[in-house]
């Protein structure tokens, strides 16, 4: 039993998350505690939720991405860039509080982040390029070009509609914590009801043999990276609007990083293939809960990315089978009889080139 | 030492994994100056021997003996030291160094410390000039074709001396020149002492160059014999056993020659693309087996891609039941009820990491489009229905594809398509790298299947076997088609045709 | 037998044709890249000595040439190194702190030389021998390292030791009244360096085998283990000695420096022709990617642009390198395939 329950790859991750909230129940017996005030609910446990649902959100995105054998790091500048746009047509429009001006702010960001996004899977998909070169250039160049949006300045915006996504309350929740958790459950439903998650995890096995039995590889990968932007995207928003403000430079700066991370801690291998959008969940909980550990615990707020880096090395290793082995049997293995691999083609990792049939198109 | 000591030796060898025993109690004797081809179906044991006897395994119990003395290895390094080296079916070098390094790369040549490159190429060309190859050791190994790199393969044996030398399916990427070639250079190398150990599924090549052979079976010896002393019967026997009657039966399903009617399923006139495929002319009927039999490098795959639209045409046109098309992808293909399983089973076949399941539904879902998933009923029931059929080992649906031997990954290929009930089915050699077993299942299979009405297109470099199953055969030579046989054209005949004219 | 080839002379021009085709593409077509860029921007501005120029631009740029040169053994392995920033940064904080506290700089020195490529091999050792995937590994090898430089210390930490000064100042003339400093002196040491392990031992050939095909390096009996683990530290020994140049060269430590400069290296060596999936590159064709980089950013300082054009423009010429190497791949496909 114990060995069945150890073998599922979410099991770590869980006792990650239970074993850091167990560490602030005891530093601080109230951490748990959910109060309600004024039809909202607050506390750490909401905060965690809140704070990390941008994070969350980019993450679903990136799953999908990785899945399908890619990588996007360039998440954290179509954030940036989001934001940028969004504010800026607020604040430079006539009536910045006005529900027109903001949804059409957010649809003018929320379309520049799918473009983006299909602008990665032209590079991807048609061009053949490896998704971490192909999504680097955006990376590089985005953050410039969200600068070049504002200014230079950082832009505040005034504007109690739009202040609602990344501050405001529905049904006693963060709105934020709500649209993330619908996207999970959307995307969950779309890949597990649909076929969408075997052709999905097909590619990202082996994208030339599913391209011959007729998997639609090109519009896959198209839509997984215009999720991933739009998911970045809607993140971007969240985020400016959480502080009513685009600051170019340092919105979203490491999100790419953290959700690649809350994607691998949930199991999902960066080599693609087999995904887990639980999985990812998880690991994005355990990324927030980290940071909202080190404050309340009232640890120095400098130490928070050497604990980041010992938890996501703690957890990556226990997902190592070599290294649950070498815990398992202090003596050296004699029960593996692979001592090195076999002959085989080498399983190039997470930059690959996207095979799709060097000969043919284009 | 007396001349009958042999070189290497293994006595009461166990190798396990989990849950399985890969070799069990086997014996084992490689004797100086010969060449001894390892026999045996896929699982048999023959690569987890080769694997323990160099060191990439650990062995459970038993003895391994090189030269008389115990030695145990602990990995290819060791193994290559004590004299052993081995040629793997996937030329195993570093295709982006250059054929020097690839030859001397871990024992080059030093001077203080670095690396002397004028005499690393001196010694390579030394060593290319024994196996008459010319070619320029300074050269990027990965501009020079696979048969060549394998001869390099060999060369960097050669460089270490080796007392004994494996080669693993050596001859499955070659032609019969280069085949001709390498047992040339076998020979030579025997004749100067090395022993050759020598794996491979080619009986024909098997008797023409080995002086012994041992054969296992499901991980444990069955016999060490004298090739001449032993019939291809006996040896099949020893091999398999019951399979043989199967074979049999092939043999006189396909002689019964069918009456074509109606209009062909597929007809292709002028389909080619340059460079590869020159204009040709192919018509599939339903019910016909039509063989593509030429060389490697003939265009036999690249012409089966372009019927299936993996590859886009620069010539011709395509009808498909008389109604002009252009296929312009797989997906196109697929829909007019084409199916295709590609040469390259673990590159371009196998979802490895899916389970059957999974790799036996992904065509079907694939054209049912990602909107209407398969009920998992439906799924369970067309999968249970499949495994028996074709007879699929392991029975469960949930196994990872990847550790299924070669000839069941295969079979879960075939079914994946059959699954779509296609029209025409093209089958890239489909029996090529698995056991006897497996493959005479599938020859019979795919007889069955024309019986019942479907156009098949079979390619194999093997000619008895395309000559066995085809009703038609098409040969094609560099890229063009040079003639079209019936089913009574002879293998001579059929090897004289592909000779004809190339030097 | 070897055929009678025709006379020496001719085969020797169209050998050395074909394979400046080859592997030589690359890094050439980068060279010429810098030449065009260098001289259009000596060209449209009237600069007093455009040598000066070229030699500020090694000046300003040879941490960042270390840094290259390091992660060039990383990705040669297919693998990546996403801490050399944080290094960079902790390196700096180290010094800094430790001259300050009175330690005497080699002293000071020699502990940040040691600190860098003990992580790296830390970060080697779980990748190899734990199968951990290299991004991870190094990414939280960032984390470690830039939460390292918070906890000692979040200020910027002014460097007075005369040594240091003296290496980060001083002037050395090479002609007339043209100059460069020490740091340049070191990166081109560690140039020569690298280029001569990666070409002429059986480590660099071996950095290049586990690039091209790990397994087969492995089967032909080298030593994949120790060098991948190796690489990590030599990285990590390139980011701290590139932590010191950058510190000699402000003349301080600050733990929010190198920011990002990770992916400028990797960046570099895109534009110089060293392919991410290993095995294929050269740490001259690093350098010039630098060169490259380092041009984008004399032409917008000169402009008077602000410093986010330089971001965009690197990352258009990422693009546009990239393009183009993939259309010179698909090209050689075809052509292989033609046999």
């Amino acid at each position: 039993m114990v060995k069945r329950l150890t073998a599922s790859p979410l099991v770590w991750p869980a006792l990650a998350l239970i074993a850091l909230l167990a560490v602030n129940v005891i530093v601080t017996p109230s951490f748990l505690s959910i109060r309600l005030q004024d039809g909202h609910l607050f506390g750490s446990l909401i905060d965690i939720l809140r704070n990390g649902a941008p994070t969350m959100l980019v993450a679903l995105g990136m799953t999908l991405v990785i899945a399908s054998r890619g990588i996007d790091l360039s998440v954290g500048a179509v954030v940036a860039i989001a934001g940028a746009l969004a504010c800026a047509h607020i604040a430079g429009s006539a009536d910045p509080a006005g529900p027109g001006t903001v949804i059409t702010a957010m649809g003018i960001a929320l379309g520049v982040a799918a473009g983006l996004g299909f602008w990665n899977g032209i590079l991807v998909s048609i061009f053949g390029i490896q998704p971490i070169i192909a999504t680097l250039v955006l990376m590089t160049a985005g953050r410039g070009i969200a600068l070049l949006v504002t200014g230079g300045q950082i832009i505040t915006v005034t504007s109690p509609p739009f202040k609602t996504l990344g501050a405001g309350y529905a049904l006693g929740l963060p709105v934020a914590i709500l649209v993330s958790l619908s996207v999970f459950a959307l995307v969950g439903v779309l890949t597990r009801r649909t076929a969408l998650g075997l052709l999905l995890e097909s590619i990202g096995v082996n994208p030339e043999a599913s391209r011959l039995a007729g998997v639609r590889y090109r519009t896959i990968v198209f839509a997984v990276y215009v999720f991933s932007a739009l998911c970045a995207g809607v993140a971007g928003l969240m985020i400016a609007s959480n502080i009513s403000a685009a600051d170019a430079n340092n919105a979203g700066l490491w999100i790419e990083m953290d959700a690649i991370l809350a994607v691998v801690i949930g199991g999902t291998s960066l080599l693609g293939g087999r995904f887990s959008l639980t999985g990812t969940i998880l690991g994005a909980l355990i990324i927030q809960t980290l940071t909202t550990t080190v404050y309340t615990a009232g640890i120095p707020p400098e130490t928070t990315l050497v604990f980041k880096a010992l938890v996501v090395i703690a957890v990556c290793l226990m997902q190592a089978p070599k290294f649950r082995a070498l815990v398992r049997n202090r003596r050296p293995r004699r029960t593996s009889a692979h001592r090195t691999p076999e002959p085989s083609p080498k399983v190039t990792p997470i930059a690959q080139i996207h095979p799709v049939s060097e000969m043919s198109q284009l | 030492m007396t001349a009958d000591t042999a070189v290497v030796e293994l006595q009461d060898v166990t190798v396990e994994f989990p849950g399985v025993k890969a070799l069990d109690g086997v014996d084992f004797r490689l004797l100086p100056r010969e060449i001894h081809a390892l026999m045996g179906e896929n699982g048999a044991g023959k690569s987890t021997l080769i694997k323990a006897l160099t060191g990439v395994y650990d062995t459970q119990s038993g003895r391994i003996m090189v030269d008389g003395n115990d030695l145990r290895f602990t990995g290819p390094r060791q193994a290559q030291d004590a004299g052993i080296s081995t040629v793997y079916q996937e030329v195993n070098l570093c295709a982006n160094l250059t054929v020097a390094e690839n030859i001397l790369l871990g024992r080059e040549p030093r001077r203080f410390g670095h690396i002397d490159h004028r005499a690393m190429k001196r010694r390579s060309r030394e060593l290319l000039a024994e196996l008459d190859l010319n070619i320029e050791p300074g050269s990027v190994l990965g501009t020079h074709p696979i048969a060549v790199q394998q001869l390099v393969a060999i060369a960097r044996a050669m460089a270490v001396k080796a007392k004994v030398l494996i080669l693993d399916e050596p001859t499955s990427s070659l032609d019969a020149d280069e085949v001709a070639e390498l047992f040339r250079v076998m020979r030579r190398l025997r004749d100067c002492g090395t022993a050759i150990l020598f794996v491979s599924h080619f009986l024909d090549q098997v008797y023409e160059i080995s002086d012994r052979m041992t054969v296992l079976r499901n991980g444990r010896l069955v016999g060490e014999y004298l090739t001449a002393a032993l019939s291809k019967v006996q040896l099949v026997a020893a091999m398999l056993g019951h399979d043989l009657e199967l074979l049999e039966e092939i043999g006189d399903a396909a002689s019964a020659t069918k009456a074509r009617e109606g209009q062909p399923v597929l007809s292709a006139v002028g389909i080619g693309r340059t460079p590869g495929v020159h204009p040709v002319d192919l018509d599939v009927g339903r019910g016909e087996v039509v063989g593509l039999a030429g060389l490697l490098g003939s265009g036999r795959t690249e012409l089966a891609r372009l019927i299936f639209g993996a590859d886009r045409a620069t010539s011709g046109t395509m009808l498909v039941n008389g109604k002009s098309t252009t296929l312009r992808s797989p997906r196109a293909a697929i829909a007019k009820g084409f199916a295709f399983t590609s040469e390259d089973r673990k590159g371009e076949g196998i979802i490895g990491e899916l389970s059957v399941r999974d790799n036996l539904v992904l065509a079907l879902q694939a054209r049912r489009g990602f909107a209407r998933p398969l009920a998992k009923k439906t799924k369970d029931d067309l999968v249970t229905r499949y495994l028996d059929a074709l007879d699929i080992r392991p029975r469960n649906p949930d196994a990872l594809v990847k550790n299924l031997s070669g000839g069941n990954q295969q079979k879960v290929l075939l079914a994946r398509w059959l699954i779509t009930d296609p029209e025409l089915l093209i089958l890239d050699e489909p029996t090529r790298g698995i056991d006897v077993g497996a493959k005479a299942q599938i020859q019979k299979l795919v007889t069955d299947l024309a019986a019942e009405g479907m156009a098949v297109v079979f390619i194999s470099a093997e000619l008895e076997e395309v000559t066995r199953i085809s009703d038609r055969i098409a040969v094609l030579r560099d890229g063009h088609c040079i003639a079209q046989v019936g089913s009574d054209c002879t293998v001579n005949e059929l090897t004289a045709l592909i000779a004809g004219g190339v030097q | 037998m070897i055929t009678q080839t025709a006379p020496r002379r001719v085969i020797d021009i169209a050998d050395l044709i074909r394979r400046v085709r080859g592997r030589y593409l690359s890094p050439i077509a980068s060279l010429l890249l810098f030449v065009v860029m260098f001289a259009g921007v000596v060209g449209r501005y009237d600069f007093a000595s455009p040598s000066q120029v070229f030699l500020n631009l090694l000046v300003d740029n040879s941490y960042l040439i270390v840094l290259a040169v390091g992660m060039t053994f990383v990705i040669l392995t297919g693998g990546i190194d996403l801490s050399v920033g944080a290094v960079v940064a902790l390196s700096t904080v180290i010094v800094a702190t430790t001259l300050q506290a009175g330690w005497p700089a080699p002293v000071a020195i020699a502990t940040v030389l040691v600190v860098g490529p003990l992580l790296g091999l830390l970060m080697g050792l779980v990748i190899e021998y734990f199968d951990v995937q290299p991004f991870i590994v190094t990414l939280a090898g960032m984390f470690l390292a830039r939460g390292l430089c918070y906890v000692i210390s979040v200020n910027t930490l002014p460097i007075k030791d005369p040594l240091l000064r003296e290496l980060g100042l001083k002037y050395l003339y090479l002609y007339e009244d043209k100059f460069i400093r020490w740091t340049v002196v070191i990166a081109a040491v560690v140039v020569v360096v690298a280029v001569y392990v990666l070409h002429q031992t059986r480590f660099g050939r071996t950095v290049y085998a586990i690039g091209g095909n790990r397994q087969s390096a492995q089967l032909m009996g080298l030593n994949t283990s120790r060098v991948r683990v190796s690489v990590y530290a030599i990285s990590g020994l390139c980011a701290a000695l590139a932590g010191l140049l950058l510190a000699v060269q402000k003349l301080s430590g600050y733990s929010l420096n190198g920011i990002g400069l990770e992916l400028d290296t990797i960046a570099a060596a895109v534009i110089g022709g060293v392919l991410l999936s290993g095995g294929v590159g050269f740490v001259l064709g690093s350098v010039i990617g630098v060169l490259v980089l380092g041009t984008i950013q004399t032409f917008v300082t000169a402009e008077n642009l602000d410093s986010y054009w330089t971001r965009i423009m690197t990352g258009l010429l990422l693009l546009g390198f990239v393009l183009v190497q993939r259309v010179l791949a698909r090209n050689s496909l075809r052509e292989a395939s033609k046999r």
